[in-house]
């Protein structure tokens, strides 16, 4: 019992970096994708289901097409990768932060069309009354819209920071396997797998992997329901 | 001053209405699809009309000549919505506040207290609009409105989704609105006894076009307009003084220009004012004064017009003393009775006709309010 829990110091790491690189994936990609789910949700122009198609795209391409798309745009070679490197001085491949990019695409989905249906349930009416009260866009947005899809916001964020959790074919194709800097939690269970002696280590791991997984899970249940609760005034 | 005209096609219905007010309550009247809602939300600028002008104390909000259109939310034009529209993750107190973040600023708290009082909502400030009842809700909205500090209420059918009873609890705060508030209101509806009870001046619309536009008890007593006024519905509206109570019968005499009228007891003190709407349907003709009959009211008078028949019925309007009564009997009776316009007639009045639908402007009457004959 003691040894399934003695975790080794190269295993922390692993846990530590999953976390890291979920919740920057979550957070970089909440406000696109707000913006995204305006868009998408009440934009009027032209290609606007091509544009819904590519948002959902990395939802039903082979992951490892994702991560190999990411490497040619943003590897060192890429277009983007150079662009990044030389004005902000930010590398992403190989590195923990390119881990990171790739949870974001692949959890990108997820967030827009969570976040896209609660805006699509908001009674505009409202938003017009509070127009008839003096309130601009912007305020109408902040004080009306934005709490009212709170629900969905918050459903959002957690369906992108589990989907970074378990990614694992666009980061290991894009960033590799690489301890303490791109190693998460299931490049790590997948190389301990592979290492005879590694089985009681890949189990920890699964459990780690599993009991972060269902916290999240709840936590999203409680929160969900709180702000749903709250916007309808209940 | 509010001048509207307004052009405007949806499919192949089409508005095209134009009317002018001068203050007070103007009623926007019609059945479902005459266009009411439409001609308000181009006043609040929620619709941007294809063609025409609005002008609110002489600033011009839309003028599709020379391509003003001053959105919504500068216009100060408070809206009643006909469901409400509360913010539902507001409570009661953040909801009436809400269009104060924007309005220009004074007053101070001391208004927000005289609203809350005038609505009667103190008890709910706290609360949020799931947990309100219809006619709570709409208290609300209207003070929501109110407090943006409007130059112009519109409401919408603000009663449509209420039963009666709730119907006749916000009534007495809409007229406390009209007299005390001193705001000008644009009040959209089809029922014709809310219109006679908190209209000055009245607009009847159909099919986007407006029929008629006047003082109320002008439109109201217009014959050649009770197809689209309602004719079951239709009657005259007398402005009356109580002159005195009969205790021993439980009475209250009302002096109109037209005579006297006995009415169950009104808990009115003498001299004041009460606006009353009689039936036509309520109103039978006597060629003498009549005797022998158990009805208290007989009102002598002259035929004014007689409106066109339709099937048995047929409405006429009679001059009483400067004042006009509508009555409405069969065919049969007028050419019995030989009725034509210029004969001098007895207009008769039940007392028990009085019911609550009749008393526009005060407290119902306590004796006639069990009687619920239109529900």
């Amino acid at each position: 019992m003691t040894a399934l829990l003695s975790f080794s110091p190269e295993e922390l790491t692993a846990i530590r970096l999953s976390l890291r690189v979920a919740f920057w994936a979550m957070l970089c990609s909440l406000p696109v994708g707000v913006a995204m789910a305006l868009l998408l949700a009440r934009g009027r122009f032209w290609g606007k289901s091509l544009l819904n198609a590519i948002v959902h795209l990395p939802l039903v391409m082979p992951p490892v097409v994702t991560g190999y798309i990411l490497l040619l745009l943003f590897g060192r070679r890429g277009p983007l990768g150079r662009l990044f490197a030389e004005t902000f001085g930010i590398v992403l491949a190989f590195r923990w932060t390119g881990a990171a990019l790739a949870c974001a695409v692949m959890g990108f989905p997820l967030m827009v069309r969570s976040m896209r249906l609660s805006l699509e349930a908001v009674d505009r009416r409202l938003e017009d009354a509070a127009g008839t009260l003096g309130a601009n866009a912007f305020w109408v947005f902040a004080t009306i819209t934005l709490p009212l899809i709170l629900p969905g916001i918050v459903a959002g964020m957690i369906l992108s920071f589990a989907r970074a959790l378990g990614e694992f074919g666009a980061t290991i194709t894009f960033v590799s396997n690489i301890p303490g800097e791109t190693q998460t939690l299931p490049t790590a269970i997948y190389t301990l797998i592979q290492v005879p002696g590694g089985d009681l280590a890949a189990f920890r791991l699964t459990l780690v992997s599993i009991a972060i997984s269902l916290a999240a899970l709840l936590a999203s249940e409680v929160l969900i329901d709180r702000a749903t609760r709250r916007a309808q005034g209940l | 001053m509010l001048n509207v005209a307004v052009e405007h096609h949806f499919g192949s219905f089409v508005l095209d209405a134009a009317f002018d007010s001068a203050g007070g309550l103007t009623a926007l009247f019609g059945r479902s699809g005459a266009g009411k809602t439409s001609l308000i939300n181009a006043i609040a600028g929620l619709l941007r009309p294809a063609r025409g002008q609005i002008v609110v104390d002489g600033e011009v909000l839309t003028d599709t000549v020379r391509g003003v259109f001053v959105p919504a939310r500068h216009r100060r034009i408070g809206y009643v919505f006909q469901e409400g529209r509360l913010f539902p993750h507001l409570s009661v107190r953040q909801n009436l506040l809400y269009g104060r973040w924007f309005a220009p600023k004074g007053g101070g708290a001391s208004e927000v207290d005289h609203v809350i009082d005038l609505l009667g909502i103190g008890a709910l400030l706290h609360r949020r609009p799931a947990n309100l009842s219809g006619g709570e809700k709409q208290r609300v909205a209207i003070g929501r409105a109110l407090l943006a500090r409007p130059r112009l209420l519109v409401m919408d059918e603000p009663l449509a989704s209420l039963d009666e009873a709730r119907k006749t609890e916000i009534l007495p705060y809409i007229e406390r609105l009209r007299d005390e508030a001193g705001v000008p209101i644009v009040y959209v509806s089809h029922q014709v006894a809310e219109v006679a009870r908190l209209a000055t001046t009245m607009v009847v619309l159909t099919e986007g076009r407006v029929a008629a536009v006047g003082p109320t008890a002008a439109i109201m007593g217009r014959i050649d307009l009770f197809p689209l006024t309602g004719r079951a519905e239709a009657g005259a509206i007398l402005a009356t003084r109580v002159a005195g109570h009969d205790p021993a019968f439980g009475l209250t005499i009302l002096r109109a220009a037209a005579g006297e009228l006995r009415v169950p007891h009104l808990d009115l003190p003498v001299g004041a004012a009460l606006r009353i709407r009689i039936r036509a349907r309520d109103v039978m003709i006597a060629l003498q004064p009549p005797e022998g009959l158990s009805a208290l009211n007989v009102l002598p008078g002259t035929v004014a017009e007689i409106g066109r028949a339709d099937g048995p019925i047929v409405e006429m309007r009679l001059d009483c003393a400067g004042e006009a009564l509508i009555a409405r009997l069969t065919r049969r009776s007028v050419e019995t009775l030989g009725l034509a316009p210029g004969r001098p007639v007895y207009a008769v009045i039940k007392s028990i006709a009085f019911d609550h639908h009749a008393f526009a402007g005060t407290a119902p009457p306590s004796g006639a309010d069990a009687e619920t004959r239109h529900g």
